[in-house]
């Protein structure tokens, strides 16, 4: 069974508790386990994937907390990481 | 939770009984190095510091091995110093003699080279060993435990499963009397709210917070974006995006009791339960931190794999990968099998908490961690602030 793992009922991500396929629905635990998201790219055991649709320049929350903010607009199922969240700590180029 | 231990003559109580060959300075490591081959029993200290180094860094270098000599672990040391470096090895003699332990020094220069200095380093250690092996065990308890808490090479499931039990076994050790010290101030980086909710003292509230300013300053100050440095490359490939994330993941390592006291790097423990020591993430820095700090055993947990010991402490590994713990098995001593259990969370991970504690009793009375049989754990460094000049 496919499975991801939401940490915070604030989150707007999920993490990947196996290999995920696309097209596939993963079942949710922790919280909003009742909600059907189809995800829309393969994600690796461990990565993340948007439970809504995310606009460009969001704030991505997990453990209820900021960790980043999106610098594209990402769609509910798709693939969340370095391609499209950016830190907004540590930032000695900004 | 109780053990045999040596108890040293300033109260605390050791889960091991080395003679601490420490080099004083990078370019005595090779003498102090061979001098420990030569003593079976021994450890070698070895660093790449302790000379052309800022005042601060040399007073910080000081008392780092200062606080290595002073760990529990430690039954006596022996002092290797080259002669003309930054560190004084009288001082730090001194320092390491308030614990009441027997120290000796070797010093290169005087002596009149490596041959002789090995040679003279190889029959006082072997004396001063065969004192440390007439001392025998006696009963201890968790009341003489301090325990370092690390995360490292870290993944997801660092932050989801295995650093929450890790908390919950901090949360345990500290209920049954024992001490928690951990650092990594750089993974505290966007987890400020989590830590001040945490903090009753303003003072240490204070400390802890400034900690967080000055090492996120630090990394700034370079002008570069510090991903790829924190988090990890490897952290970002196990699904870590950013240090916010890494920070929210490792800071629940800590369990949740109240932090109620900072330390500086090279400064030991006081009364405080639960203690942040400053420091950087890397293991070879942080490991020296929490080890100077006065820890006897480190709970290591990881995600990728890490494979680190540290040459005066057992560091236990543990995982809750199941991928990680099979293949990278001869790193790890405690794997978690949470995963076909995840809709029951807490009730897994106060069983998984408990097996860490048995294990911990275990390497307490002696048992070996996986680094300590494959002796990983020769490489430590000491956390300057300032430049090599």
């Amino acid at each position: 069974m496919n499975k991801a793992i939401v940490m915070n009922e604030k989150d707007n991500v999920a993490t990947a508790l196996c290999d995920i396929s696309e097209g596939s629905r993963p079942m949710i635990v922790g919280f909003k386990s009742g909600q059907g998201i189809v995800v829309k790219s393969n994600i690796p055991f461990g990565h993340k994937f948007a439970l809504c649709r995310i606009a460009e320049n969001t704030p991505i929350i997990k453990y209820g907390e900021v960790i980043g903010v999106s610098t594209a607009f990402i769609d509910a199922g798709e693939y969340v990481h370095v391609h499209n969240v950016e830190s907004l700590r540590g930032r000695g180029d900004q | 939770m109780n053990f045999y231990g040596y108890r040293r003559k300033n109260g605390t109580v050791g889960v091991r009984n080395y003679l601490a060959v420490i080099s004083t300075v990078i370019c005595a490591n090779e003498v102090a190095e061979a001098i420990a081959n030569s003593v079976e029993g021994s450890v070698p200290i070895l660093h790449p510091q302790g000379c052309c180094q800022m005042p601060v860094d040399l007073k910080r270098v000081t008392a780092t091995l200062a606080g290595l000599g002073k760990n529990p672990n430690v039954g006596a040391v022996l002092l290797v110093s080259l002669g003309c470096e930054g560190v004084n090895v009288d001082e730090l003699a001194d320092k390491i003699m308030q614990a009441d332990k027997p120290v000796e020094k070797i010093v290169i220069q005087e002596i009149g080279g490596m041959s002789k200095a090995v040679a003279k380093g190889a029959e006082l250690g072997n004396l001063m060993l065969a004192e440390l092996k007439k001392q025998e065990k006696v009963p201890a308890s968790i009341a003489d435990l301090v325990i370092g808490i690390k995360c490292g090479s870290s993944d997801t499931l660092s932050g989801l499963l295995t650093n929450p039990i890790a908390g919950m076994a901090a949360d345990k050790i500290i209920d049954l009397g024992g001490r928690v010290v951990f650092g990594e101030v750089t993974e505290m980086i966007g987890a400020e709210n989590h830590i001040v909710n945490r903090i009753e003292d303003q003072a240490v509230k204070d400390k802890v917070l400034n900690a967080i300013i000055n090492i996120e300053n630090r990394a700034k100050s370079i002008g570069e974006d510090m991903r790829e440095g924190q988090p990890t490359p490897g952290n970002i490939k196990g699904g870590l995006t950013t240090i916010e994330e890494k920070s929210l993941g490792a800071i629940v390592k800590s369990g949740s009791k109240t932090i109620d006291d900072f330390i500086e790097y090279g400064e030991q423990v006081g009364m405080g339960k639960l203690t942040v020591v400053d420091s950087p993430g890397r293991e070879p820095e942080l490991l020296t931190g929490l080890a100077a700090a006065g820890v006897q055993v480190i709970i290591f947990t990881t995600g990728r794999g890490a494979p680190q010991g540290y040459p005066i402490c057992p560091v236990i590994k543990v995982t809750a990968n199941p991928r990680t713990y099979c293949k990278l098995n001869e790193f790890i001593d405690v794997g978690f099998t949470i995963g076909d259990h995840i809709d029951d969370i807490e009730s897994v991970f106060d069983a998984d908490s408990d097996k860490l504690l048995s294990y911990l009793e275990e390497v307490c009375n002696g048992k070996q961690t996986k680094a300590e049989v494959n002796k990983y754990n020769k490489f430590i460094n000491i956390y300057s602030i300032g430049p090599v000049i």
